[in-house]
């Protein structure tokens, strides 16, 4: 029996079988194609008539796309396709880059996190993105492949508006590289949401240290926001301070207010602006003294 | 120019061979094609887990998956259990702790946490909570549902049948 269903306009779904033909149908079709990966948050666009892609192009099972390797020269990379539990449950990842694991863990549900990739993540470009912060602060790169091969783009260059990328037209990400960390380094993914598990970001903050005995107070931070700007943003203004002053609370205070500066949240369902102003600040105090206790135990 | 397409896909074990549109969510071409309407659809968005399926072993929302993508893959849903004379151990917890009231979260409960308990029975206060995380009841709060999984931990380590 055929039931009626409130049925999605028609498209082809084509699983391309090498890289050269994804590049070729991404070309062709222009934006009328879509790169489908995990689809946790395409098939929510496409259900609620944001997007109607005419192709739909999977390009999961390309090589590598679901790999995470991991030495001690270059680095964590990690394939566009890995899921986000298959992420946070690497022993790499778990051992050498709790952050990522701690951000990856914190996207949506458990069931979600079994579909829902790190590409995908990255490349929607949501403000809220849980995974974009970590890749701020551990300065990822992130490498495309297009018609002129393969090219790499900083995770800092990489975002570029509410739901824009650096991508160019026929070019998808491939992987992610996480190069090694300075030696000692310690780090935290603080986010609200409405609810404990299953929410995306009301404010989320990705705090690193690292010793530097270049730095005037020994040590040097990195800082990144979600949800509170048009994209995922860096705040060196509180970097700046934590470099120059000895660490105290105060001046762990007046960090977390630099970033409270640094942020241009908006109002939307999920939260007010002003509660996200207040939020910002107070994540970033928690994540800096969390921090710098784990770094002070080291010292 | 679009379409429909082939697709094999193994569900409780049997393999089926149908051709549909790319455009066929998983979610109904359980219900509708295969006619298996033990899975439920509530939001249609992949917040409320009713939809839950296992996809080669992992729970995973069913409403947020295309059909043709399942092809050459397995997958189990609640029909996979027990049946109403021989219900699974955690079904018959389900039952015996009144962790359901309209039932219609139920399906997507019991097949998020079944491979977990599958995993192992040994579960810790946060193992439960996060093998709930992903499924809302708007009936009658978790408790019951914890009391459930806690009470099926304890029926499947003592050698009940699997």
């Amino acid at each position: 029996m055929k039931l009626p269903l409130p049925e999605l306009p028609q498209f082809d779904y084509i699983k391309a079988e090498s890289a050269e033909r994804a590049i070729d149908l991404l070309q062709e079709k222009g934006a009328a194609a879509r790169i489908l990966m995990g689809g946790t948050d395409l098939l929510v666009r496409m259900r609620n008539g944001a997007l109607a892609p005419t192709v739909l192009v999977d390009i999961k099972n390309l090589p590598g796309m679901s790999a995470i390797s991991f030495t001690k020269k270059d680095g964590l990379t990690v394939g566009a396709a890995v899921t986000m539990n298959a992420l946070a449950r690497n022993s790499d990842v778990l051992h050498h880059y709790p952050l990522l694991a701690e951000a990856a863990e914190s996207v949506a549900s458990y069931q979600l996190r079994n579909r829902a990739t790190v590409g995908g993540n990255l490349c929607n470009a949501s403000p809220a993105a849980d995974t974009a912060p970590a890749a701020l602060v551990l300065e990822a790169e992130l490498t495309v492949m297009g018609p002129k091969g393969e090219r790499t783009i900083p995770a800092m260059e990489f975002f570029k508006g509410p739901g824009v990328n650096a991508l160019e037209a026929g070019e998808f990400l491939a992987r992610i590289n996480y190069s090694n960390p300075p030696k000692g380094w310690k780090g935290r993914y603080m986010k609200i949401g409405r609810n404990a598990g299953g929410d995306l970001a009301i404010v989320g903050v990705a705090v690193m240290g690292y010793p530097d005995k270049d730095a005037p107070s020994d040590f040097r931070f990195r800082i990144a926001l979600a949800s509170v700007a048009p994209t995922t943003i860096r705040v060196h203004e509180a970097e700046e301070i934590l470099a120059q002053n000895p660490i105290t609370e105060t001046v762990i205070g007046m960090a977390a207010e630099a970033a409270q500066e640094a942020a241009t949240p908006i109002d939307d369902v999920r939260a007010s602006a002003r509660y996200r102003n207040a939020m910002v600040k107070e994540l970033t105090r928690r994540g800096l003294v969390d921090v710098w206790s784990s770094l002070k135990k080291e010292a | 120019m679009i379409k429909a397409m082939d697709i094999t896909v193994t569900v409780n074990g049997e393999v089926f061979q149908k051709t549909i549109e790319p455009r066929l969510l998983l979610s109904d071409f359980i219900r509708h094609e295969l006619n298996l309407s033990g899975t439920h659809v509530g939001c249609e968005h992949g917040v409320c887990g009713a939809c839950t399926i296992l996809f080669d072993g992992m729970p995973t929302r069913s409403c947020l998956m295309f059909a043709v993508q399942a092809d050459g893959h397995e997958i189990r849903t609640v029909e996979d259990l027990g049946t109403m004379e021989d219900l699974h151990p955690l079904q018959e917890a389900f039952q015996e702790t009144h962790a359901l009231q309209c039932g219609f979260c139920t399906s997507g409960f019991l097949m998020s946490i079944l491979p977990i308990l599958e995993e192992s029975t040994d579960l810790s206060e946060e193992d439960l909570k996060r093998a709930m995380e992903g499924n809302l009841c708007r009936c009658t709060g978790y408790q019951n549902i914890r009391d459930a999984v806690q009470l099926a931990a304890e029926k499947m380590s003592s050698g009940g049948e699997s």
